[in-house]
């Protein structure tokens, strides 16, 4: 072994640089330069401080929640752009292959694929319920705070070798569900599946800390008096996902770790040789990953039961049904992985009964339709973003939920698997399910987290976009899928697909202006903060705990912790009059004070995947090392919390009760006016 | 409500309890999941099991002698943590504190020797990981126990060394401080306790799948 074996491994000059096509070139130049520009910024700005101090360190579960989101916004950003280069690529390569070397377009596909599930959808969910759940409960913070920071960053690295892989090296093509034998060393030698395999590892180990973290702080931090079936709908489906992760996120490690072994220790889990099994690995990637579409899906489900009710003016309905449901819909999930490959060989009674069991799942989900429908019923609608998305989910989540039901079919699916009709139906439940749910969350819980409303003319702008592109981009692939075309499909020959092909590419169209209307609607809010602020804190004459303190609220979220008497316990402590009260004491409070375990984590976890990826052992090894050093220093800190005084306490909250007293409280006709500064009239309707 | 740290702390003193109580409960949690990843693993062994591709077989390269030591060894090991969380709870003293918890990490220490030459002896044999699908198989189970066991070692060394640092004793200890310190020393022995005697529940589920069953089928 040479020096440079030693030092750089597989690492060279040509196998590094990304030459292989311009506009891979033209894309790892956006990542450097994107990169480069954030530096400078923060350089010019002073912030490299507050940005280590105040953010990346922090253990607030708010901070935290706020930069998982800010993760998911920047990784959602990418996998659309290469999801536009992809239907780009389909409208122009009938016949011709088009821009894309088929190399490149199966990263493509591959990257857009792992980063909207792992990097996009996952940060994001994670983050709202880190931001929200805790204030729901009436809790001061998660259970664990340091693990929560460990988890991100652990997320973060995994995003981050997505991110290098871009610059340096190639990623993989072998899809989101990296099958083998495609993946194994045998037919890709090259570093692209063990980017796959550590991004992968990284986040799925974020992600079963998280769902441990969350579990066990609505088992145990509840407020007095929040028994589980007083706690708001959103908790409960944070429960569920939680639950979720913690049994889910295991298979998937396991299958990247055997998979890994196979290709770094010639094992044969997965080999066509020497006894490997490629079901194995299809059995415990689907373990995993229908368990997954339900941890994507319950918190939206969560988002939407809260809006419909508040933008309602009404209790949600049949609350228990919806909590019943989510449960079932959770156990259920761990039934049918078998419908991811209905077509790969068992008999056709076993086919058969998970076939029958994937139905089931149309059940409870029908329920929760027909609760939020029954919401809204003689409720005192307002037609504000968040239930714009909600209602837009409604229409174009059934349409989804019916071609799953005709997908469970067996005998359909043997026709129509493996064509672009699963990729209509997946995109046409994540979108206008999860992404509708995360971007209604953050326009609903926006203002309680900075104090200021979004502009409501972009978030209509935002929805508008997102919807017809979907329609546009989707629709038209459910004809395409019948027609035979096979899903990731670089080039094709057939004349009848190009119409849809070029109505889809038309509304990928549509679908960037919504990714950039995303950024505008954040960037004019920003802009207008002063005319919509909401210091008072309650802008939707909200029901739940969150809206009862000040806008951003304090660190320790509540001056005193408050005492549960039923559902919806600030909506009866507004209408009794009892909302906003002096308490007669204060008591110190005790808050976790910052640490760099989180970030350093993610540093050591680069390292290993990095290391791992291209065979430098010193450097997989050394952040080995630097992971296990630094939690062994850190359960050596003395000080990890830090007090803050009751009078200190005192003062912050009665400051806030003085400035209420001078708020002119907005009936709901003003909820978007400048007016509205976040006193609501307390009229209950 | 209802609250079972394990600990001696309820009557002691109520907030130290309700401190330890979300991080046990979070900790039973944790090797919940960890059993889920051990369930895989066996459940995958049990697919490959007689996958040889013309390869030795369980009847080849298994021992029963070594793995019974194995076996011995760590469920001493357990006994002697046992015997430190018992000396822990009636405070018998620093000293023999630190003498359990030292016999269960020799014993932890003696396991992982005797696996490691068990696994250097199957390789000898032609038994290597990229042998055979069981044999894949095989050195993942065996070898994530392994490693749990060694990881398990590493935090018997580090709660030694806090036990020194910090003292694991809640009586003699004046400050409030102190005392704080001393009840995160034994919380910590408690999860490990409970991280240690989770690996004896796999290690058993091992010896009897992997070589019982190996050596009789
Ligand atoms: C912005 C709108 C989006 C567009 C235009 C889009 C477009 C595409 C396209 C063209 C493909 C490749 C289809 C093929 O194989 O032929 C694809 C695959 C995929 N997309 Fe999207 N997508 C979008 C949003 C999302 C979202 C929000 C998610 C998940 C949260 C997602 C998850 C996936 C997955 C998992 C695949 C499969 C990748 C694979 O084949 O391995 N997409 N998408
Ligand atoms: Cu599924």
């Amino acid at each position: 072994m040479t020096l440079n074996d030693w030092l750089f491994g597989r690492l060279t000059v040509q196998a590094a640089l990304p030459f292989y096509s311009a506009i891979a070139t033209a894309a790892a130049s956006i990542v450097v330069v994107g990169a480069l520009a954030v530096v400078v910024l923060l350089t010019k700005f002073r912030l490299w401080r507050p940005l280590w101090s105040e953010w990346l360190t922090s253990l607030d579960h708010k901070r935290i929640g706020i930069m998982y989101v800010v993760l998911a916004l920047v990784m959602l950003s990418r996998a659309v752009v290469e999801a536009v280069m992809m239907r780009a690529q389909q409208a122009v390569s009938y016949d011709s292959p088009g821009y894309l070397p088929a190399d490149h377009f199966a990263q493509l596909f591959t990257t857009h694929g792992t980063i909207m599930i792992f990097f996009m959808a996952m940060p994001f969910l994670t983050g709202i319920i880190n931001y929200a759940m805790p204030l729901q409960i009436g809790a001061r913070d998660v259970s664990f705070p340091l693990l929560n920071s460990v988890s991100l960053g652990l997320t973060a690295a995994g995003a981050a070798l997505m991110m290098i892989s871009l610059c340096i090296g190639r990623f993989s093509t072998g899809g989101w569900s990296g099958y083998p034998p495609f993946t194994e060393l045998a037919f890709s030698p090259d570093v692209g599946p063990d980017y796959w395999i550590w991004a992968v590892t990284l986040s799925s180990i974020g992600s079963t800390l998280t769902g441990i973290n969350f579990a066990v702080t609505i088992y145990k931090e509840r407020a007095p008096g929040m028994h589980l079936f007083r706690m708001p709908l959103f908790c409960w489906t944070a429960l569920c996902t939680s639950i979720l992760m913690i049994f889910a996120m295991p298979p998937l490690t396991v299958a990247t770790a055997l998979l890994a072994l196979d290709r770094y220790a010639g094992a044969h889990f997965f080999t066509n040789g020497g006894g490997g099994d490629v079901m194995n690995y299809i059995n415990l990637f689907w373990l995993f990953g229908h368990p997954e579409v339900y941890i994507l899906i319950l918190p939206a489900f969560g988002v939407y039961s809260e809006v419909f009710s508040t933008f309602s003016a009404k209790a949600l309905y049949g609350y228990r049904s919806l909590v019943y449901a989510t449960m079932a819909i959770a156990v259920l999930s761990f039934t049918v992985w078998l419908h991811h490959f209905f077509t790969m060989g068992q008999g056709a009674n076993v086919n058969a009964v998970f076939g029958i069991a994937t139905m089931l799942i149309g059940i409870p989900t029908g329920v929760k339709i027909y609760d939020w429908l029954l919401t809204m019923f003689r409720g005192r609608i307002r037609f504000a973003v968040p239930l714009l998305f909600a209602l837009g989910f409604i229409l174009m989540f059934a349409i989804g939920g019916m071609t799953g039901i005709i997908l469970a079919n067996p005998g359909i699916d043997y026709q129509v698997h493996n064509t672009v009709f699963l990729v209509a139906h997946f995109h046409n439940v994540l979108i206008p399910g999860l992404l509708f749910g995360m971007l209604a969350a953050v326009q609903y819980w926006f203002p309680k987290a900075f104090g200021f409303r979004l502009n409501e003319k972009w978030g209509r702008t935002v929805f508008v976009l997102w919807t017809a592109g979907f329609l546009f981009a989707f629709m038209p692939l459910y004809a395409l899928g019948l027609l035979g075309l096979p899903r990731r499909t670089v080039e094709y020959f057939q004349g009848a697909y190009r119409p849809w092909t070029l109505i889809a590419a038309f509304g990928a169209l549509l679908l960037l202006l919504g990714l950039f209307a995303v950024g505008a609607w954040l960037f004019v809010s920003v802009r207008q903060r002063d005319d919509n602020r909401v210091p008072a804190g309650d802008p939707w004459n909200g029901r739940t705990l969150e809206w009862s303190m000040s806008a951003p609220p304090p660190e320790y979220n509540f001056a005193v912790r408050p005492r549960v008497t039923g559902r919806d316990q600030f909506m009866r402590d507004k209408l009794g009059g009892m909302a906003y009260l002096r308490p007669d004491e204060y008591e110190d409070i005790e808050i976790p004070l910052g640490s760099a375990v989180g970030p350093l984590l993610g540093i050591a976890g680069i390292l290993c995947g990095f290391g791992l990826t291209w065979h430098i052992w010193w450097m997989a090894a050394g952040g080995l090392l630097l992971s296990i050093g630094t939690v062994i220093a850190r359960s050596f800190v003395r000080e990890t919390t830090r007090i803050v005084p009751a009078g200190e306490v005192r003062l912050q909250h009665e400051a806030w009760l003085g400035r209420l007293a001078m708020e002119r409280p907005a009936s709901r006709d003003q909820e978007i006016a400048p007016s509205n500064r976040g006193l609501a009239l307390a009229d209950g309707s | 409500m209802s609250r079972h740290p394990g600990l001696n702390l309820a009557h002691a003193d109520e907030k130290a309890h309700a401190e330890a109580e979300p991080l046990l409960f979070g900790f039973w949690v944790f090797l919940m999941s960890d059993l889920v990843l051990f369930a895989l693993l066996f459940a995958t062994y049990a697919t490959m099991m007689g996958v040889t591709a013309g390869g030795p077989g369980p009847k080849q390269l298994f021992e029963l002698g070594p793995a019974a030591i194995e076996t011995a060894a760590l469920l001493c090991s357990s006994l002697a943590y046992g015997m430190a969380t018992l000396v822990m709870k009636y405070e018998r003293g620093r000293v023999w504190l630190l003498f359990w918890l030292g016999a269960a990490l020799l014993l932890g220490l003696v396991f992982l020797c005797f696996e490691i030459d068990d696994f250097v002896g199957m390789f000898a044999k032609g038994g290597g990981i990229g042998r055979s699908g069981q044999l894949s198989a095989f050195f993942a189970l065996v070898g994530t126990h392994g490693l749990h066991v060694t990881f398990g070692c590493l935090w018997i060394v580090v709660m030694m060394i806090q036990v020194l640092v910090f003292g694991a004793e809640r009586r003699d200890n004046k400050t409030e401080r102190e005392r704080l310190l001393a009840d995160r020393v034994q919380t910590r022995i408690l999860r490990l306790g409970l991280f240690w005697h989770f690996l004896d529940i796999v290690w058993i589920g091992i010896f009897s799948v992997v070589y019982l069953q190996g050596l009789t089928a």
